[in-house]
């Protein structure tokens, strides 16, 4: 069982609700996903609108954890506020705490997350901050009072799963008793699995599933590459070899010369 | 009095956030809400005083990754 900040979760699979071709399919892929935790955003509303109200039904209607975010936020003070505000709204303490340094990449600002997230850990947020696969940012973080750590495994979007297997191998390393989700970059099933297989307690996915060509069989796929990979990383896998082993026993072959 | 509510200009009648929220027909319960980039909790709207200028950020929640 997967326990993030005292919560015990049924699924190893987080889901972000962007991109999808429609509410209904949103709906159905989130099912399909058996996920536990959804993210949210916050946006500005237009005066008279009702589009956040119909959405947080939607959201609410799942009934699921909701795991705010500070998406696109660029600043401490822009997260920060971001942050309050969500908790505000949701009646969460959990923030996933995003401070972007970099458009191209949108990979995060660790310097600006590092003190956001010991500003928001001091106010009582349970932070899960996306970062990069260093090392030392993660410690800095563990340091800044946050209990769940989600590097990166690639830019968010890009579909080019795992980039730098050694980087998260040393994460897992180092830190084997902090829960770890991989955030961002991933792109197929597989690259859930193998993240999986490195012994990572779960992922986060949004694109590689909305904009599959279906959606909700793709959430299905991940679901199933996600426990796989987590029951294998458990079941002691074999170290590859450069030389055959015959799996077949050579006694008792007949000799037919 | 004239405000700025989420970037855009607006001549508004309102004394306070709540108030504001009522004119510019912001319903529900969905809504988060800061001032000149400090929060302001949904329970304290009613005694937030608005000022010429001021800037006021209305959020709801939103699709995201």
């Amino acid at each position: 069982m997967l326990t993030l900040y005292g919560t015990e979760l049924s699924s190893r699979l987080l889901l972000g609700t962007a991109q999808y071709p429609s509410p209904a399919i949103l709906m159905d892929a989130v099912k399909a996903s058996e996920t536990k935790i959804v993210t949210v955003s916050l946006r500005r509303e237009m005066a008279g609108g009702k589009s956040g109200d119909k959405f947080w039904s939607l959201i609410q209607s799942l009934g699921v954890h909701v795991l705010p975010n500070t998406a696109g936020c660029h600043t401490v003070k822009e997260a920060v506020l971001t942050a309050q505000m969500a908790r505000d709204i949701f009646a969460t303490d959990w923030i996933k705490l995003e401070v972007i340094g970099n458009h191209d990449t949108l990979q995060p600002d660790v310097f600006a997350l590092v003190d956001a997230a010991r500003i928001l850990t001091t106010d009582g947020f349970k932070v899960f901050p996306y970062m990069t696969d260093d090392l030392v940012v993660a410690e800095r973080l563990l340091e800044a009072g946050c209990e769940v750590l989600m590097p990166w495994c690639a830019p968010i979007g890009s579909a080019l799963g795992p980039l730098n297997l050694h980087a998260l191998r040393a994460l897992r390393g180092h830190f084997p008793d902090v829960p770890m989700i991989v955030d961002a970059g991933l792109g197929r099933p597989s690259h859930a699995a193998t993240v999986m297989e490195l012994g990572f307690d779960a992922i986060l996915l949004n694109t590689a599933v909305a904009k599959a060509a279906d959606p909700v069989a793709m959430a299905a796929a991940f679901a199933k590459a996600v426990d796989a990979g987590h029951m294998a990383c458990h079941a002691g896998m074999l170290e590859p070899r450069d030389v055959a082993v015959p799996s077949t026993p050579v006694i008792g072959k007949a000799v037919f010369s | 009095m004239k405000l700025i509510v989420n970037g855009e200009p607006h001549e508004v009648a309102s004394k306070t956030l709540s108030d504001l929220l009522g004119e510019l027909e912001y319903e529900g319960d969905w809504l988060a809400t800061a001032l000149n980039g400090e929060l302001v909790r949904a329970s304290a709207r009613a005694t937030f005083t608005l000022n010429e200028g001021d800037r006021v950020e209305i959020l709801t929640p939103r699709q995201g990754g």
